[in-house]
């Protein structure tokens, strides 16, 4: 406490002018900041978040166009609610859409058809809403692979990647939701092969199905229940898990690529305040100006062609959208004879795999995966780097294969039109991918293995040896080589900062005095496994690796045999002798 | 390590740190005989910054700030075009558009519009801040997401001890009966959900409205057909005339739709199919056996119906056997006959439930 004695300017004697001075506008705001903070305190939590740093790269964008597609969808979607009538009562058709005029259909329809003709800019809105909503799913399922090939699912984000595959699996189902309201023909034979879904369920499937349809198919209750779940019970969860969703990214705060500068202990990007509010900000107007000049120009579901729903007819090349083609191309590539009667009762094992399990199946898989590979690796510590997706071959072969697998799928949804268009036998095609199915992924997971390997090799080597300039030159004595340039430090780190697992070490099944260990069993498999992801990884390059291929001059085996010739005269470190011919 | 390497891009080896491994270790040890050279590659921080055009002169930055202001001004241009077209442009209109073929200009010329002002907007933001906007990358640390030692006590002391206090742990009789309070009364909620959803199916998905002596009349005129109207070759989608004082028009068509085809009776390989038929006339249940959708196509020449969903293959000539595809039952075949006036008749209903399998069809 300083004794001095201070008046009221001796107190202000050390003050410094702000070096910018605010201007009116501003002081306004912060009167009103002010005003607000001094009832919520929120000038702290705030204040951090605009300086919170978020790394830089394309690949993280991938999440925020399913955040702003889902967003699109959101503002689209209250849009149509405001005409679009959730019944299955009928009317006759009496709008401007000349060619059904006069034609019996649902409340349902007949909204979608005034949306589309009648309220002016509604097909535009309604255009959006589908198109906001394909790239929705587009956007979080090439999100997800990201995360997945470069293991940011990896502790502690393992709670996330579950959440992100919740999220991900309810977006399919309230895309469904969705195209299955308008009540068209189309629309109307997929609610009709889900029915028949419903009913392959054993012992309880035909309660289910008269239990969701109220009744015999199709009942008037689906369509208002259909509508409910659309825009309020799945929108709800969807925006509660993604809050949590994008919660924990703050929390965790964003993972990065490796590169120079950045660690497992840093952020190494830019802040919130202004740079990230520009741009993200921006991109959100982004995305949503490429779906309107889509939906602006290009036509989808145009539900006035297919006509009202009738069980009757039905339209060659009937297809659902594209997510839920690979559940779509199981159906198709399934046998018949997976359908059996036993006891009395029918088992439709043919339907129920593709239709009712294989959904829930996959995402409980995936949701899995992080758990197993920490397992494998016992690796408990915390991951904010990202992996190069050649840096972790077995997963990424993994990851392939079952890419691959779901393409076969996806592939079969489309036989009928693939058989027409290529003028091809419909039994070959599906014949061939029901053998692609099982054989495909296996290749798929050998190839990507070779290839990442390989790309470690081709890494490794431009480390030792450098970057091959063109330029040959002539010694003294007649020999000739090419001048190789050493990597920069930053971009030599790029390829040697990962880490290489080794596989684990089985213990001793038994001890000493013979006492089988209890965990045997357990601890053979995670051998086994741990032998799969990691026998043969390729390590990264090290200092002492690097010094001997500079040494040697002979490329870098002479670092894993031969001794150091030491007669030999070092050459710089930016030149290597090209090898003696035989 | 470069100029700019610290303070933001400072690399510090730590030992043993909370994160358990750091991606910089020295610690490790040397490698013997390799002059002492580290294990692992020191990590060089961050690399030089490279100044952008706009940083070195304020002509460039003057410039990149005419190209943010007119990527801004595009975004308020379209929208005042996109309320011109609004009121101006006829929503009915059709007409040439180069590209796309006859279209609605309506709603290119709004989609596209709105499509700029929202690009503009957008693309200018993002412009702005790749330009203008400090482009020095900043560092933050990170913390283990772990609470401390302490935290982590002090909340399982307050869980525990402070929980404790509410002596749930040595009052069994509170714990046991807490449990069925929280778990049964939702039920009560429950139970009005699921037992209002719908009646119990009994045995309606084995029935159908097809009855004896009833016509089989076309979809959708509902006009009863003659047997000699039915040429080889030919094929009627076919309604049970009585469709016509249903209640549940949809719900009973979604059974009851039936394709008729006549075929030469002496390439037709089972005798129940003839029996069932007439003359070669046969009728078949239209929906398929497989998750229900109208089997719609009919190859005449092979005699093949194909469901145009899932690729099921049925033969017609083989009492409509499945010969391709995921379905597994044939498809049913409604017995049918002559009445006195020459038309076609159902002789009974089905024998068996139509369209796709359930448990208990049996």
């Amino acid at each position: 406490m300083s004794s001095t004695p201070y008046d009221a300017d001796g107190l202000r004697r050390g003050d410094k002018a702000p070096e910018t001075p605010y201007s009116p506008g501003m002081k306004k705001i912060g009167g009103v900041a002010g005003w607000l903070d001094d009832r919520t305190g929120a000038a702290k939590p705030i204040g951090y978040l605009m300086k919170k740093v978020f790394p830089d790269h394309w690949s993280f964008m991938l999440g925020e166009v399913a955040m702003y597609s889902m967003i699109i969808c959101l503002l689209s979607g209250t849009f149509l609610t405001f005409w679009f009538v959730p019944s299955a009562g009928q009317v006759v058709y009496d709008g401007s859409y000349v060619p059904l005029k006069g034609i019996t259909m649902s409340e349902a329809y007949r909204s979608t058809l005034d949306i589309s003709f009648d309220i002016r800019g509604g097909l535009l809105i309604r255009q959006i809403h589908h198109w906001a909503a394909l790239l929705f799913i587009v956007a979080l399922s090439v999100h997800m692979l990201r995360v997945f090939f470069t293991g940011a699912f990896r502790k502690p984000r393992e709670l996330n990647w579950v959440i992100g595959c919740i999220l991900s699996m309810l977006a399919l189902v309230e895309g469904f939701a969705g195209y299955s309201l308008p009540d068209d023909l189309l629309s109307g034979t997929g609610l009709r092969a889900a029915e028949g879904f419903m009913r392959s369920v054993p012992v309880l499937g035909s309660y289910i199905s008269y239990f969701v349809f109220n009744g015999p198919f199709p009942g008037e209750s689906i369509i208002p229940r259909l509508y409910s779940v659309h825009v309020l019970l799945l929108p709800a969860i969807l925006v509660g898990l993604f809050t949590v969703h994008i919660g924990l990214v703050f929390v965790h705060k964003h993972t990065q690529y490796p590169g120079p500068g950045r660690t497992n202990n840093n952020v190494v990007g830019f802040p919130v305040m202004p740079v990230y509010a520009a741009k993200a900000g921006g991109f959100f107007f982004i995305v949503f100006g490429v779906v309107a000049l889509i939906s602006g120009l290009v036509t989808i579901n145009p539900i006035w062609a297919y006509g009202p729903y009738d069980p009757s007819p039905v339209t060659a090349g009937s297809q659902p959208d594209w997510y839920m083609g690979f559940a779509d191309g199981a159906l198709r590539l399934l046998p018949g004879w997976l359908e059996f009667e036993a006891f009395g009762f029918t088992f439709s094992f043919n339907v129920m795999i593709g239709a009712i399990l294989l959904i829930p199946v996959m995402y409980t898989l995936m949701a899995l995966y992080p758990f197993l590979e920490a397992w494998v690796t016992g690796d408990k510590r915390e991951h904010h780097l990202l992996d190069r997706p050649r840096n972790r071959p077995t997963r990424t072969a993994l990851g392939v294969a079952a890419l691959t697998m779901y393409g076969v799928l996806m592939f079969a949804a489309g036989n009928d039109l693939m058989a027409i268009k290529l003028h091809l036998s419909i039994n070959d095609i599906t014949h061939i991918l029901r053998a692609a199915f099982f054989i495909a992924p296996v290749i798929a997971f050998w190839v990507t293995k070779r290839i990442c390997l390989s790309l470690q090799r081709k890494d490794r080597d431009l480390v030792l040896h450098g970057r091959e300039t063109g330029r040959i030159i002539r010694t003294a004595d007649g020999k000739f080589f090419e001048q190789h340039e050493p990597l920069d430090p930053y971009a030599r780190w790029n390829l040697v900062d990962y880490d290489t697992d080794q596989p684990l070490q089985l213990e001793a099944p038994a001890d000493e005095n013979g006492v089988a260990s209890p965990t045997a069993r357990k601890d053979r498999v995670r051998a086994a496994l741990s032998r799969f992801y990691f026998d043969d990884s390729v390590p990264a390059v090290t200092p002492a690796e690097l010094a001997a291929a500079h040494h040697d001059g002979h490329g870098h085996e002479a670092i894993e045999g031969a001794p150091a010739d030491e007669d030999r005269p070092a050459l710089e470190s930016s030149r290597r002798e090209a090898p003696p011919r035989p | 390590m470069s100029d700019n390497g610290t303070p933001h891009g400072e690399v510090v080896s730590h030992g043993g740190d909370d994160f358990g491994s750091d991606a910089v270790r020295l610690d490790q040890g040397h490698i013997e005989g390799s002059g002492g050279l580290p294990a692992r590659f020191e990590n060089p921080g961050l690399p030089p910054h490279v100044a952008r055009m706009s940083d070195l002169s304020e002509k460039a930055a003057k410039r990149a700030e005419k190209q943010v202001a007119t990527l801004f001004g595009i975004a308020s241009l379209a929208t005042i075009v996109f309320i011109i077209a609004y009121f101006t442009v006829d929503p009915e209109m059709t007409a040439f558009v180069p590209g796309i073929g006859e279209a609605n200009p309506y709603n290119v010329i709004l989609g596209v519009c709105l499509g700029l002002a929202l690009l503009g907007c957008g693309m200018g933001a993002v412009h702005w801040a790749k330009t203008l906007m400090p482009d020095t990358e900043m560092v933050e640390e990170r913390h283990p997401q772990r609470a401390s030692d302490a935290d982590r006590q002090r909340a399982v002391d307050n869980f525990l001890q402070e929980g404790g206090k509410s002596q749930i742990g040595r009052r069994p009789l509170i714990k046991f009966s807490l449990a069925g309070a929280l778990a049964l009364p939702p039920l009560a909620l429950v139970l009005p959900l699921v037992g209002g959803l719908g009646p119990l199916p009994k045995d309606n998905l084995s029935k159908t409205i097809w009855k004896k002596g009833d016509r089989l009349v076309r979809d959708p005129e509902l006009t009863p057909i003659k047997a000699d109207q039915v040429t080889i070759g030919s094929v009627y989608h076919v309604l049970p005339a009585n469709i016509k004082e249903s209640h549940e028009v949809l719900e009973d068509k979604a059974k009851a739709a039936v394709l008729l085809m006549r075929l030469d009776p002496s390439i037709i390989k089972s005798k129940k199919e003839i029996d069932w038929g007439y003359d070669g006339i046969v009728a078949y249940s239209k929906i398929c056996t497989h998750v229900g959708c109208p089997v719609g196509l009919y190859e005449q020449q092979t005699h093949h119906l194909l469901c145009p969903c899932h690729q099921s293959t049925f033969d017609v000539t083989e009492d409509c056997k499945v010969i391709f595809g995921p379905a597994k039952r044939p498809l049913p075949q409604l017995p049918i006959e002559v009445d006195s006036e020459g038309y076609l008749v159902a002789r009974s209903g089905f024998h068996e439930a139509v369209g796709p399998s359930f448990w208990e069809r049996g």
